[in-house]
C-alpha cells in the first residue's frame, strides 16, 4: 500500500514535470531583463519585471484586451454549452431518424481547415456590418467549439444510465426537470471539462479575432500579443511575448483551480435536492 | 416525424441561402474602377481615415498622428496595428483587399509588395508632382514605383551593413575589408590571435525566409551579377551570379560561415554577434544600438564598427534595399485626406523625429548629412552609401512566388542538396516562367 | 421492459423535440462553417487573376475551370509536393495522436488514483494546453534554436529547424506536449463518471487491477476516449500554426496540407488553395468515417444502449448521485 502511494505521487510529480518544465522556461524568459533575453541561465539574474510592465504599457491596451477576451470567451462558452447541451441531449436520449447523419454533419464542420474559412467569413461579416463587434468573434468561436462540445457531451450522457431519468419521468418530472436534476449533476465532471475546453479554445482563437476586428479597443489578448514589437525594426520581443503568455495562461489555470470544486460541488448538490 | 424533424435543417439551409445571396450581391460590382488611364486619377474625399501599419515600435507614429489629429479635427487618423510578423501583415492586407473592405485607408507596405498591390489595383496611383521626390533617396523612390508610375511614398528605408570587430581587427593589424577575399584573409589573421582561436568569421541571414533572398541578392549583385536585368528579364544563370552564390556555399563548406548560421534570422545572428562569436556580420542598422548596450547583454559593446558590404572585386558591395512605403487603398474613402497625411508623415520634421525615436533609416537624403544626427547615429554616412548603391529585389507581381523560388535555390545550394550551378539553372527557368 | 410502449407513443413528439433542440446548433454551424465551406467549394472550381495585361495590371474577374485545380494537384512537380504534404500530415497524425493517447490516458489514470493534489495537478496539466498556440510555437522555437536550451541540455548542436528528421521531431514534441493534456482531461472526466460500485463488484469477483482496467475502465471510458481521439485526429490532420512558426514556411520536412493551402492562398491562387482545402476536407472525412466505423460506431448510435442495459441489469442498484467524486 505504501509503495502504491509513493508510485502515485511519483506519477503526479512526473505529470507536473512533463507539463510544467517548458512552461518554466517561459516563466524564466519572462522574468529576465529584455537585454538578457538570449541568456540560458536556469534562473533569471537579475530578476526583472520589465517584460510584464511592457505587457501592460499604456499604449498596448493589454488590460482592455484581456477584458475583451474574457467577454468573448465567456459568452461563447456559455452559449456553446447551452446549445451544445440541448443538441447532445437530443443525440444521446431521443430516438429519431437520421441520428447518425445529424451527428456526422455536426462533426463534418470541424473537418475544413480553419484558415480557409477566414476570407468568406470576412466577406460575410463585412456585408452584415459586424466588423469590430463582439459577435463577429463570438459566433465563429462558438462554431469552432460546438462540434467537440456536442460530441463530448453526447458521449458523457451516453455513459449515464438512462433508467434513472426514465424513473424520474415516471415519477412526474418533466423531461427538462429530469435532465436538470438527474443527468446534469451526474455528468458534472464531463460538463465542466467541456466548458474548460470550450473556454480555452475561444480564449486562444486568433485568426478570426485578428481579421474581424481592427479597432484596438476591441482586440483580444492573443491579437494584442501578436502586435508586440521590439524597440527596433527586427528585434523580436521574446521576453514580452513570454510574459504575455504567462499573463494569459496563469489566471486561466488559477480560475479553473478555484472553480472546479465549487462548480462541480454546486452542480452535484443541485442534483441531490 | 420526418417532416417535422427537418424543420431545423430547413431553417439552417435557408439561413445559408440567404447569406449566399447577400455576399453575391456585393461581389459582382466594382471590378475595373480605379486606374486604367494614363493620368493619376484625382484623390477625393475628406474625413476620418485609418493608417494600417505593422509596428509602431516607439510610439512615435501615434505621437505624430495625435499631432495631426489635433490640427485636423475633421480628418482624424486612426492607427490600425497589424501583427508583428510580415507574413501576417500581408495576409491581413490581402484579405481586406479581397473583400474590398473600406476599413483600411493608408497601407504601410514593405518595399517588395508594391508591384503586387499596384498590379492588382489594390492601391491607387499617386500624383507624382504633389511630392518633392527629388529630395528622397532615389533607390527608395524606385521601390515605390511600378511600370513607371508612383504608387507609394517611401517612409522608411533600410540597407545592409558589414559589422566588424574593430578591437580584434586592430589587434591583428588589419584594415576593415573591402572585398570578400580580404574579409576571409582578415579573419584568418584574427583567428591567429590566442583569444580568438574559436571565433566564427562571418554570418548573414541564411534561414529559409525573406532574409535569405536579401542575402542571396547581395552576394550575386556584389559579384557583378544580377537576378533580373533592367527590363526585368531573369539573368541568374550567369558565371557572376554563380560566383556570388559559390562564395556563400564555400563559406559554409570551409567553416568561414558557422554551420548553425543556416538557421539564422536577424535575431539569431545578433545573439551570436553580441556573444562575441563572430568577427564579421551582415546585418541591418537596428543592431547598432542593441549591440552597444552596456548593461551586460552585449559582450561587444564599443568593440565594433560598420563598413559597406564587401564586394568581389572592384567597387563597394551591393546591398539589398529594405524599408516601407505608404500607399492608399483603392477601396478606401477620403483619399484626399490620406494624401495629405502621407505628405505630413514624410515631411522633414516627421522624418527627423522618426529617426530620433526609432533609429529607422529615413528616406530624405538631407538627414543623412545632418551633423547633429550623425553624432547620435555614427553609421549614417555608411548607411547612406549602402542605400544609394543598393539594388532592389526583383519587382514582381507574383513576388511571393519569385522570392520562394530564390529561397529554394539558395537554400538547396547552401545546404549542399544541389550544386550551385544546377540550383541557378533551375532558378533561371522558374523565374522566366514567373516574370514573363 | 415497461419503457418500450412509452417510447413508441412518444416517437413523433421526440422527432419534433429533436428538431427543435438541434436547430440552434445547425444555425450557428451553418452560418460560420456551412456558408464559407460552400463558398470555398465553389471557389475551387474557378481561377482568378493569373494573367497580366499590357499595362501591367492583373486581369480581373474569375474563370470557371471545372476540375482543373484538382487535376493540377496531381500532376507535375505539384504532385510531388502534394504527396509529400499528404505524407507529412498523415505521419504527424499517426505518431502524435498515438503518443498523446498513451500519455493522456496514463495521466488520467494517475490523477484518478490520487486522492490529494488531484485538483492542483488537473489545473497544472491545463498549462500546456492553455498557452495560446502562437505563443507556445514561439516558446518552442526559442527552445529549439541553434543556441537554445534544448541543445544546451542534450549537449550537442542539432540544427532543429533545418530540413530533416529533427524538424519533424521538433514539431511532434511540441504538439504532443501541448495536446496530451487534452486527452488526459477528457479521460479523467470519463473515469470520474464511472460509478465506484462497478469496481467494488469487480473486486468482490477477484479481478486484479490490470483486468479491471481492460474489462471495466477501458470499455466504460471508451466513448469519451474515442471522441477525444477523434477530435485530436481531426485537429492534427489540419495542423498549421506549429510547423509554420516553429520550422517555417516551405520546408519540405514539415509541410502539411493546410500549410500548402495557406501558401497557395497567400500567393493569390485562391482557386487551387480552395481545392487543396477541399481535398483535405475529403481526406479528413474519410479518416473520421473509418475511425468511427472501426472504433466507435456506437458512440452516437444505438448499440451502446444495449450493452449498458445488459450491464445495468447485472449490477443493480445503479448509481447514486452521491458517489460522484469531483
Amino acid at each position: 500500500m505504501n509503495t502504491r502511494a509513493v508510485l502515485r505521487y511519483a506519477g503526479l510529480a512526473a505529470i507536473l514535470m512533463y507539463c510544467l518544465s517548458p512552461f518554466y522556461w517561459m516563466l524564466v524568459s519572462a522574468f529576465r531583463r529584455p537585454s538578457d533575453q538570449f541568456s540560458l541561465s536556469p534562473i533569471p539574474d537579475p530578476i526583472s519585471v520589465t517584460n510584464f510592465t511592457a505587457v501592460f504599457g499604456v499604449d498596448v491596451g493589454f488590460g482592455r484586451a484581456l477584458v475583451n477576451s474574457v467577454v468573448v470567451a465567456g459568452i461563447a462558452t456559455v452559449l456553446t454549452l447551452l446549445i451544445g447541451l440541448s443538441a447532445a441531449y437530443t443525440l444521446a436520449r431521443l430516438r429519431f431518424r437520421f441520428k447518425n447523419a445529424v451527428a456526422a454533419l455536426i462533426i463534418a464542420t470541424s473537418m475544413f481547415p480553419g484558415i480557409s474559412l477566414v476570407v468568406p467569413l470576412l466577406k460575410l461579416v463585412t456585408d452584415i456590418d459586424w466588423i469590430n463587434t463582439y459577435q463577429a468573434m463570438i459566433v465563429p468561436s462558438m462554431s469552432f467549439a460546438l462540434p467537440l462540445a456536442v460530441w463530448n457531451l453526447t458521449a458523457f450522457f451516453r455513459q449515464m444510465p438512462g433508467e434513472l431519468e426514465e424513473a424520474a419521468m415516471i415519477d412526474g418530472c418533466t423531461r427538462l426537470q429530469a435532465f436538470r436534476r438527474i443527468i446534469l449533476p451526474l455528468a458534472a465532471p464531463g460538463v465542466f471539462t467541456t466548458a474548460i475546453i470550450t473556454f480555452i479554445t475561444a480564449w486562444n482563437e486568433f485568426i478570426i479575432a485578428l481579421s474581424m476586428v481592427n479597432d484596438k479597443s476591441m482586440q483580444t489578448a492573443t491579437v494584442a500579443i501578436s502586435r508586440f514589437t521590439g524597440a527596433y525594426g527586427f528585434d523580436q520581443p521574446f521576453g514580452t511575448q513570454m510574459a504575455a503568455g504567462v499573463v494569459v495562461t496563469v489566471p486561466l489555470v488559477v480560475l479553473v483551480l478555484v472553480f472546479q470544486r465549487r462548480i462541480i460541488a454546486g452542480l452535484t448538490a443541485g442534483g441531490v435536492k | 416525424m420526418a417532416g417535422s424533424k427537418t424543420t431545423g435543417l430547413r431553417m439552417a439551409a435557408l439561413a445559408c441561402v440567404g447569406l449566399l445571396a447577400v455576399s453575391c450581391g456585393s461581389d459582382s460590382g466594382g471590378s475595373g474602377s480605379p486606374g486604367g488611364t494614363n493620368a493619376a486619377p484625382a484623390l477625393e474625399g475628406r474625413g476620418e481615415i485609418t493608417m494600417v501599419t505593422g509596428k509602431d515600435t516607439s510610439n512615435n507614429m501615434q505621437r505624430l498622428t495625435d499631432e495631426w489629429n489635433a490640427q485636423h479635427p475633421n480628418e482624424k487618423v486612426r492607427i490600425v496595428e497589424l501583427p508583428e510578423s510580415a507574413d501576417a501583415q500581408r495576409q491581413q492586407l490581402v484579405q481586406n483587399a479581397q473583400v474590398k473592405s473600406d476599413s483600411y485607408t493608408i497601407l504601410n507596405l514593405d518595399v517588395v509588395w508594391t508591384a503586387e498591390f499596384a498590379a492588382n489595383r489594390w492601391v491607387v496611383e499617386l500624383p507624382r508632382d504633389e511630392f518633392d521626390l527629388e529630395n528622397f533617396l532615389k533607390p527608395a523612390v524606385d521601390t515605390a514605383e511600378y511600370r513607371g508610375r508612383l504608387y507609394a511614398v517611401p517612409v522608411y528605408s533600410d540597407g545592409g551593413l558589414l559589422y566588424y570587430r574593430k578591437d580584434l581587427l586592430a589587434k591583428a593589424g588589419v584594415q576593415p575589408p573591402k572585398t570578400w577575399d580580404e574579409l576571409t584573409a582578415a579573419c584568418q589573421k584574427v583567428k591567429a590571435l590566442p583569444e580568438a582561436a574559436a571565433i566564427g568569421c562571418y554570418t548573414g541571414q541564411f534561414e529559409k525566409f525573406e532574409g535569405l533572398t536579401v542575402n542571396f541578392a547581395e552576394a550575386v549583385n556584389s559579384a557583378g551579377g544580377t537576378i533580373v536585368d533592367e527590363s526585368g528579364k531573369p539573368t541568374v544563370d550567369t558565371p557572376q551570379a554563380r560566383a556570388g552564390l559559390d562564395k556563400l556555399v564555400r563559406g559554409f563548406q570551409s567553416g568561414v560561415i558557422p554551420q548553425k548560421a543556416i538557421t539564422f534570422k536577424e535575431e539569431d545572428g545578433r545573439r551570436s554577434f553580441q556573444a562575441g562569436e563572430l568577427v564579421f556580420m551582415r546585418q541591418w542598422p537596428y543592431q547598432w544600438a542593441l549591440a552597444n548596450k552596456t548593461d551586460g547583454s552585449s559582450q561587444v559593446a564599443g568593440k565594433f564598427d560598420v563598413a559597406p558590404l564587401p564586394s568581389d572585386g572592384a567597387g563597394p558591395g551591393v546591398s539589398s534595399l529594405g524599408g516601407h512605403n505608404f500607399a492608399i487603398s483603392a477601396f478606401a474613402r477620403n483619399k484626399a485626406t490620406a494624401l495629405d497625411f502621407i505628405k505630413y508623415f514624410t515631411n522633414d520634421v516627421s522624418q527627423r523625429s522618426n529617426l530620433l525615436a526609432t533609429s529607422q533609416a529615413p528616406t530624405r537624403t538631407k538627414l543623412y548629412d545632418d551633423p547633429e544626427l550623425g553624432k547620435q547615429f555614427p553609421y549614417l554616412p555608411i548607411l547612406k552609401q549602402s542605400i544609394l548603391s543598393a539594388k532592389p529585389r526583383p519587382k514582381a507581381v507574383r513576388y511571393g512566388d519569385v522570392t520562394t523560388a530564390i529561397q529554394e535555390a539558395a537554400y538547396a545550394a547552401l545546404t549542399g542538396a544541389k550544386d550551385s550551378g544546377t540550383a541557378l539553372r533551375e532558378l533561371q527557368v522558374k523565374l522566366q516562367d514567373l516574370l514573363k | 421492459m415497461t419503457v418500450l410502449p412509452r417510447r413508441g407513443r412518444a416517437a413523433g413528439e421526440a422527432g419534433r423535440l429533436a428538431a427543435l433542440l438541434l436547430s440552434p446548433t445547425f444555425v450557428v454551424l451553418g452560418l460560420v462553417v456551412g456558408y464559407p465551406l460552400v463558398a470555398a467549394l465553389r471557389e475551387s472550381l474557378y481561377q482568378t487573376g493569373q494573367t497580366v495585361d499590357a499595362e501591367g495590371f492583373v486581369v480581373q474577374g474569375e474563370r470557371f475551370v471545372g476540375l482543373d485545380n484538382y487535376a493540377a494537384m496531381f500532376s507535375g512537380p505539384a504532385a510531388a509536393r502534394f504527396w509529400n504534404a499528404f505524407g507529412n500530415t498523415t505521419f504527424f497524425t499517426v505518431v502524435t495522436v498515438a503518443a498523446e493517447v498513451v500519455i493522456g490516458v496514463a495521466m488520467a489514470l494517475v490523477m484518478h488514483q490520487a486522492l490529494r493534489w488531484r485538483g492542483i495537478v488537473r489545473a497544472g496539466i491545463l498549462v500546456p494546453w492553455a498557452i495560446p498556440t502562437a505563443v507556445s510555437a514561439i516558446l518552442w522555437q526559442w527552445i529549439f534554436q541553434a543556441d537554445g536550451v534544448a541543445n544546451a541540455i542534450i549537449g550537442s548542436q542539432v540544427l532543429w529547424t533545418t530540413e530533416g528528421w529533427q524538424a519533424k521531431a521538433a514539431v511532434m514534441i511540441a504538439d504532443i506536449w501541448k495536446t496530451a493534456p487534452f486527452i488526459g482531461l477528457l479521460v479523467l472526466a470519463g473515469l470520474q463518471i464511472i460509478p465506484r460500485d462497478v469496481y467494488e463488484a469487480a473486486r468482490v469477483d477477484g479481478a486484479g487491477p490490470v483486468r479491471q482496467f481492460f474489462s471495466i475502465t477501458l470499455p466504460l471510458v471508451r466513448p469519451v476516449l474515442v471522441v477525444a481521439v477523434l477530435f485530436r485526429v481531426l485537429d492534427t490532420l489540419r495542423m498549421f500554426d506549429l510547423p509554420f512558426v516553429l520550422i517555417g514556411n516551405r520546408k519540405e520536412s514539415v509541410e502539411t496540407l493546410t500549410m500548402l493551402a495557406w501558401d497557395e492562398a497567400s500567393n493569390l491562387r485562391f482557386g487551387p488553395a480552395a481545392a487543396y482545402a477541399t481535398v483535405l476536407f475529403g481526406y479528413v472525412a474519410v479518416v473520421a468515417l473509418v475511425f468511427v466505423k472501426l472504433l466507435g460506431a456506437d458512440v452516437i448510435g444505438e448499440a451502446r444502449e444495449r450493452i449498458r442495459k445488459d450491464r445495468a441489469r447485472k449490477e443493480e442498484p445503479l448509481v447514486r448521485p452521491g458517489v460522484v467524486h469531483a
